[in-house]
């Protein structure tokens, strides 16, 4: 078969780190390649060196048998390669016209919108997308925005494509379309690149499968002659259990009551319409639903970062609605945001300074006035021991962290119970292994079911039913701003669960 | 008042407000493309100071060519320190401010000026070498259309400059929104890490916008100078830069609304001055003189509210340098 692109021998360090230490990789014509591996294992490293926007240190690119200097994304987009990025690089403010045709020459001088909008629908519609090329993208669901960065690379006829997790922020159902979408690419002679950390997806699509791991290449297989374990402990050098022990909960007290609980989102429409829901001490409850029906706004209420213009929060007895972040903190609720580096992470600061981002100001680290820099900094390398954080340098800029290493971090700074030497009362996790590898996701749950056992009480919200299945006591289900349902783990069938997410009222036996 | 008054006011409003308008086009490319520059008006004074010595050396034609050259340079000092070595753009920028208004001070003090002069044309005479003043741009009027009452004055009675401005306005709108060369522009201002992702060379970009923006903040300097106001003294432009400035942002960073905004800021000062001859604010002359600063520090209060910011679309990544991770 055909060989699109060969990598040989890539070498790539960064400060401090080997990101690709010898690392070969081919694609053939025709092919799905998924490529894995744990976060920071160097996958978006390998990638960006083919896509020209890193220079190996050592190594040679092939591409179609030619040997190729790629010195720029401009080089690459040359040579038919095109990248959907691991976050997206879209303009919101831009239509999905001007946000495909940037820097192509095609587009001609005075942009020719109607004939351009006539091909991109075409182009579309060849693989079963809708897509209005006058439309903005901040108007779009995370799926279509997924397709638009597709036909970015599509409308530039790439037939070499890479695509860095493109389904870990799409629902199930955006994610079947996509998928369809590229079996019929692979059909067509392209060669794709499909990075994942869901092992259901490799075998899923993919023809064969590379794993790597601490910048090395450990495997290259037919996807057809492995299977999932086998590919798990490849991936985090163990075997890894794919189901959950844990112990029955006893629930013990309310760790917080929602009542009525009413917010608007930012774009000034109410999102939260009416949410009632109580958590107990000990429990983990989890909250499903389809993206944008009120998840993200709840959590942030809660977590004081957002006004309510109605209802209550009781804890103890208080209703502490629309308190400050500080006395919420104070109050012992710790919040793990969605997206790390947007939320959660100052990403120019050190891993220190991040660990330490609530705690610093409260005793024993600091007398309120001058910081005790040396209990911060023994502290801190115990909790990078404890919560496994790579690299254990303190000092490490947290923007250089892989995306699992940045959820451990947070998790170690809520969970500690840095303030008050406690466990925390309430732990609001949102989204918490979005983007993380089997062995991060796995000390998640772990972590997650090891405090709601040491008393916390968990609201654990989540796109993947399996997984909130698998680790809550109770799920919400949670459609257009209110919990419509709440139950027990088998107590309803999966069908039904996707049917309630969508909205169908289910009548309860 | 007059019908006479009024057509003199509307007619100095506009020749007034092109100085905001010219230095605004520029900077309004250059804040698209993601990068401030604050050193509007140290360009500004650098061309204003540009074309007194070239108006006096060799005239009209050679004060604008070089004043042109002059905000390039300017703009391309200022691009390589704020794009290419990725310095503070708020410091660099008020940094040429300063030497602007430093190197525009000291080659027209009197003693340089005179050597400087000789040198460029030794036949002047020597009356020329110490005058404070310079001969101002003809006035162009458009025959028939000039003569059309109220209106006519205001629009069809202006040295080239103005017509220029006033054209050039249109055609940078539709360069920015209509061509690729707008979007990439625009995009790169946005988020320039897709932008660099697709093959675009963020760098250059800058680059070419903020030595246009140098360009044409010295031609507004120089457009200032001999075309309304050809009486030198330092600092001549009175932080004219600062309220072409703020003049992007009510403009929302386009050039069609700049022509607006201009024109109103223009007006406001005019009637001012107008004021003052009837005598009002006699008293404290500086309370009126005061009024083109006070809206533009209201503009920017309002204008500054984070919220009002996202709704009025700031450019993305406007001020941050852009260096790709590696
Ligand atoms: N720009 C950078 N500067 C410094 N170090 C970096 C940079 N980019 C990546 N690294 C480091 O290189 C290693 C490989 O990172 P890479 O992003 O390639 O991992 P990955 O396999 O894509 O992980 P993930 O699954 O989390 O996306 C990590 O240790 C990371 O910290
Ligand atoms: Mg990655």
């Amino acid at each position: 078969m055909e060989e699109l692109v060969s990598l040989r021998g890539i070498i790539k360090h960064f400060p401090g780190v080997i990101a690709n230490d010898n690392v070969s990789f081919t694609l053939r014509k025709g092919e799905i390649h998924a490529l894995l591996g744990e976060n920071g294992a160097g996958k978006t490293t390998l990638m960006n060196i083919l896509y020209g926007l890193y220079r190996p240190d050592i190594g040679e690119i092939y591409v179609e048998g030619r040997k190729v200097e790629i010195n720029s994304p401009k080089d690459a987009i040359t040579l038919g390669i095109g990248m959907v990025h691991q976050n997206f690089k879209l303009i919101p403010s831009h239509t999905v016209l001007e946000n495909i045709i940037l820097g192509l020459k095609k587009s001609g001088l005075v942009i020719k919108s109607r004939k351009i909008g006539e091909e991109i629908k075409k182009l579309a519609e060849s693989y079963g997308w809708r897509i209005n090329p006058n439309a903005y993208v901040w108007q779009l669901t995370a799926g279509e925005k997924q397709q638009v960065e597709l036909l970015k690379i599509l409308y530039r006829d790439a037939k070499i494509l890479i695509l860095d997790e493109p389904t870990s922020v799409l629902t199930p159902q955006e994610c079947r379309i996509l998928l369809q979408a590229l079996r019929r690419m692979a059909k067509e002679g392209k060669g794709i690149i499909f990075i994942t950390h869901k092992l259901d997806e490799v075998f899923a699509i993919s023809d064969r499968v590379t794993v790597m791991r601490k910048g090395r290449v450990l495997v290259t297989k037919e996807t057809s002659e492995t299977n999932m374990s086998e590919l798990a402990q490849y991936m985090v050098g163990r075997p890894v259990i794919f189901t959950i022990e844990k112990k029955e909960s006893r629930p013990s007290g309310e760790a917080i009551t929602i009542k009525n609980l009413k917010a608007f989102n930012d774009k000034g429409v109410l999102a939260l319409k009416d949410v009632n829901l109580k958590v107990m001490k000990n429990e983990i409850v989890g909250i499903i639903g389809v993206t944008g029906n009120g998840q993200q706004e709840l959590v942030e209420v809660i977590a004081g970062l957002r006004k309510a213009s109605g209802g209550s929060l009781i804890v103890d007895g208080v209703n502490i609605i629309n308190s400050s972040p500080e006395k919420i903190i104070e109050l012992g609720i710790a919040y793990i945001p969605p997206e790390p580096l947007r939320y959660g992470i100052a990403p120019n600061l050190t891993v220190l300074d991040n660990l330490f981002m609530k705690a610093y100001r409260y005793k024993p680290y600091s007398n309120g006035v001058i910081v005790n820099w040396k209990k911060i900094y023994n502290k801190a390398e115990e909790l990078i021991r404890e919560f496994q954080i790579v690299p254990e340098n303190p000092y490490a800029k947290a923007r250089s962290l892989s995306g699992g290493n940045l959820q451990r971090l947070i998790l170690a700074r809520e969970l500690s119970g840095l303030i008050g030497e406690k466990i925390p009362r309430l732990i609001v996790a949102a989204y918490p292994t979005k983007g993380l590898d089997v062995g991060a996701t796995e000390f998640v749950h772990k972590t997650l079911i090891e405090y709601s056992r040491k008393g916390s009480g968990i609201l654990f919200v989540s796109e993947d039913i399996e997984e909130a299945l698998m680790i809550s006591d109770r799920v919400a289900v949670m459609h257009d701003g209110k919990i419509v349902r709440v139950f027990r783990p088998g107590e309803v069938d999966i069908d039904k669960i996707g049917l309630m997410m969508a909205g169908v009222e289910i009548a309860f036996k | 008042m007059s019908i006479e008054w009024i057509e003199q006011v509307l007619q100095l409003t506009v020749q007034m407000g092109t100085v905001y308008l010219l230095a605004s086009l520029g900077e309004i490319y250059a804040e698209r493309s993601g990068v401030l520059n604050l050193g509007l008006e140290g360009m500004m004074l650098m061309g204003a100071a540009t074309s007194f010595m070239f108006t006096l050396a060799y005239g009209h034609l050679s004060a604008i060519l070089t004043s042109i050259i002059v905000g390039a340079l300017m703009g391309l000092i200022l691009s390589i320190l704020v794009v290419d070595m990725k310095l503070n753009q708020v410091v660099v920028g008020l940094a040429m401010t300063m030497l602007g208004a430093g190197l525009s001070g000291f080659f027209t003090f009197p003693e340089v000026r005179k050597n400087l002069l000789l040198r460029l044309n030794p036949s002047l005479p020597e009356e020329v070498l110490l005058i404070q003043q310079a001969q101002k741009l003809p006035e162009i009027q458009i025959p028939l259309l000039s003569n059309i009452p109220v209106i006519g004055k205001m629009f069809f009675s202006h040295n080239l400059l103005v017509y220029f401005s006033f054209i050039l306005s249109i055609a940078m709108w539709f360069i920015l929104f209509k061509t690729r060369i707008g979007l990439t522009i625009r995009s790169v201002g946005e988020n320039p890490s897709m932008a660099d992702s697709l093959g675009v060379n963020v760098y250059m970009v800058r680059r070419m916008t903020v030595i246009l923006s140098g360009v044409f903040a010295s031609l507004a300097g120089a457009y200032f100078f001999i075309g309304f106001h050809p009486f030198w003294r330092e600092g001549v432009t009175a932080g004219r830069g600062f309220i072409a400035l703020a003049l992007v942002i009510l403009a929302t960073w386009s050039p069609m609304r700049a022509i607006l905004g201009a024109y109103l800021f223009g007006g406001v000062e005019t009637f001012q001055y107008r004021l003052q001859l009837f005598g009002l604010g006699a008293q404290s002359p500086y309370f009126l003189a005061m009024l083109p600063y006070i809206l533009t520090i209201m503009t920017l209060i309002i204008i500054s509210t984070e919220s009002i910011k996202k709704r009025i679309g700031a450019p993305a990544s406007l001020g941050i340098p852009y260096a790709r991770e590696e």
